[in-house]
């Protein structure tokens, strides 16, 4: 269980030394997307166009933030990870098609997105659902907004971030996803659950 | 008398509180969560919640940025004049407090998918309304998060198994959920009366504070074995392990139709935000869940 601060852009080689219950904290660019941005990027990468940021090394983070327009430019107020079990269907070949090295989100991913993570190199940070405002501190400056014609959670976020975290690093490229080891276990509990509450 | 004013001013300050800063009750069960969990992880969860409740209270930003579809309880008092007026300011303060503190823009049209931008649309904020005795205005705001709502359930079990088809339920049901509805998460359960009855009761059950037994002991009974269950499945806060995966069940029921058993399961995350004040008819404002300078 060890502490790595990273910055961006992160090498295969060094998220291939990561392994599930690390720590990690980082600093440098991770652009938000969510379901959206997810399906547009992969048509975009279909029809050959490139995208408005180069994501390779990048982290993408699953969040839909609370932003405010002020007379600076944009300031995040909030902006917690969303589910991410919803971005499985896009996730493996976002990564396969553009690098990203570090997902960012709640709640874990499936075994299509693990599989992937493990083949092109990227791992998934848990970081604390609803715990917004700590995110937002990690957050120095909004870098710029792209595709804001999705809606203000919907669109890509360029974010700089300092030490944003902590992220627990619940799926690596080894084969481990620290998610579905936990949903064995809840699994192997169930029947002294039910045994204990009488139920047949 | 109560002005549209005064409620319109009442309910954007309900709303500021309730995503800033969670009720003295909700903090303390977080903070005892943090004392007694175990596992490392799990612990570490909890630190970073906490971590970020004092820094939303600190900086009065949304300690969330889902800021939830905004729901209102009203008690309105029989002798209250002006209870015509309240409808109109509580949408209007839904939108102010949209702007201003900011809250996120979450209410969507489910045909067009089009955001209206200020939290307001069709039967949203929704309003419950009951009428009671005396000359107060009581007014509950409970903003609702999307991913615990996601998985809340209803059960339209079988009648001859009963209360254990309840606690089946009640489990599965937590065990589906994982980690997706940002556990520790708060249930409301509640059984009987009919589909919606029972939904409104699970929901309306998440209102009461977290450290305060079911007066009837049955039913405090009952709210402890489906703590004490939930809380050994192990899923643990985010779903990442640890004992702590339920701060509370609260448990309320109403009686049922002879071949109906509905069982409904609100689940709550653990941002479980609420705030309520009182309106005199002379204008004085009393704040029921949270201490204003």
């Amino acid at each position: 269980m060890a502490v790595y601060r990273l910055s961006t852009p992160i090498s295969e080689e060094t998220v291939r030394k990561l392994g599930v219950n690390d720590t990690v904290y980082l600093s440098g660019t991770i652009v938000t997307a969510r379901d959206a941005a997810h399906r547009r990027a992969l048509r975009f990468h279909k029809d050959g166009k490139r995208l408005p940021i180069n994501l390779e090394g990048l982290a993408v983070f699953h969040c839909g933030p609370l932003v405010k327009k002020e007379a600076g430019g944009w300031r995040v107020v909030a902006a917690g990870p969303t589910t991410s079990s919803r971005m499985d269907l896009f996730e493996d070949e976002f990564i396969k098609d553009f690098k990203v090295r570090i997902v960012v989100g709640k709640g874990g991913m499936g075994k299509k997105t693990a599989d992937a993570m493990k083949r092109y190199g990227a791992v998934y940070g848990a970081f604390t659902g609803g715990a917004a405002v700590l995110a937002a501190k990690a957050i120095k400056q909004v870098k710029g907004v792209e595709w804001s014609d999705l809606g203000m959670p919907e669109a890509l976020w360029i974010l700089e971030v300092e030490n944003f975290g902590p992220l627990t690093v619940a799926i690596d490229t080894h084969g481990n996803n620290l998610f579905e080891t936990i949903q064995t276990k809840v699994d192997h509990e169930k029947p002294s659950i039910y045994k204990k509450l009488g139920i047949p | 008398m109560v002005t549209g004013e005064t409620v319109e001013n009442v309910a954007v300050k309900l709303l500021q509180l309730a995503v800033t800063e969670l009720p003295q009750d909700v903090k303390e069960a977080l903070q005892r969560a943090y004392r007694e969990e175990e596992d490392e992880i799990g612990k570490a969860q909890l630190k970073a919640i906490l971590d970020n409740v004092k820094l939303a209270e600190k900086t009065c930003a949304p300690m969330c940025q889902d800021t939830g579809v905004i729901i209102f309880y009203v008690k309105a008092g029989s002798q209250v004049q002006g209870l015509d007026k309240v409808e109109a300011a509580l949408r209007n303060a839904t939108a102010r407090a949209t702007k201003e503190i900011p809250l996120r823009p979450n209410a969507v049209d489910p045909f067009t998918q089009k955001n209206t931008g200020d939290n307001t649309g069709r039967f949203i904020p929704y309003i419950h309304w009951q009428i009671v005795p005396g000359d107060a205005l009581e007014i509950t705001v409970l903003p609702k998060g999307g991913g615990s709502e996601n998985v809340s359930a209803l059960g339209m079990l079988s009648s001859g198994q009963g209360i254990k088809a309840l606690k089946k339920f009640v489990v599965d049901t937590v065990i589906k959920a994982g980690a997706k509805p940002c556990p520790p998460t708060v249930l409301g359960v509640a059984v009987g009366g009919g589909a919606e009855i029972a939904m409104n009761l699970a929901k309306e059950t998440l209102l009461k504070p977290l450290n305060q037994p079911n007066p009837d002991p049955e039913l405090a009974k009952l709210e402890q074995e489906l703590r004490e269950a939930a809380n050994s499945t192990g899923i643990g806060p985010m779903g990442l392990g640890g004992k702590t995966t339920v701060l509370d069940v609260k448990v309320d029921y109403a009686h049922r139709h002879p071949a109906s058993y509905p069982v409904a399961v609100v689940v709550q995350c653990w941002a479980a935000r609420r705030a309520s004040a009182r309106i005199y008819s002379d204008g004085k404002v009393e704040y029921l869940t949270h201490k204003v300078k």
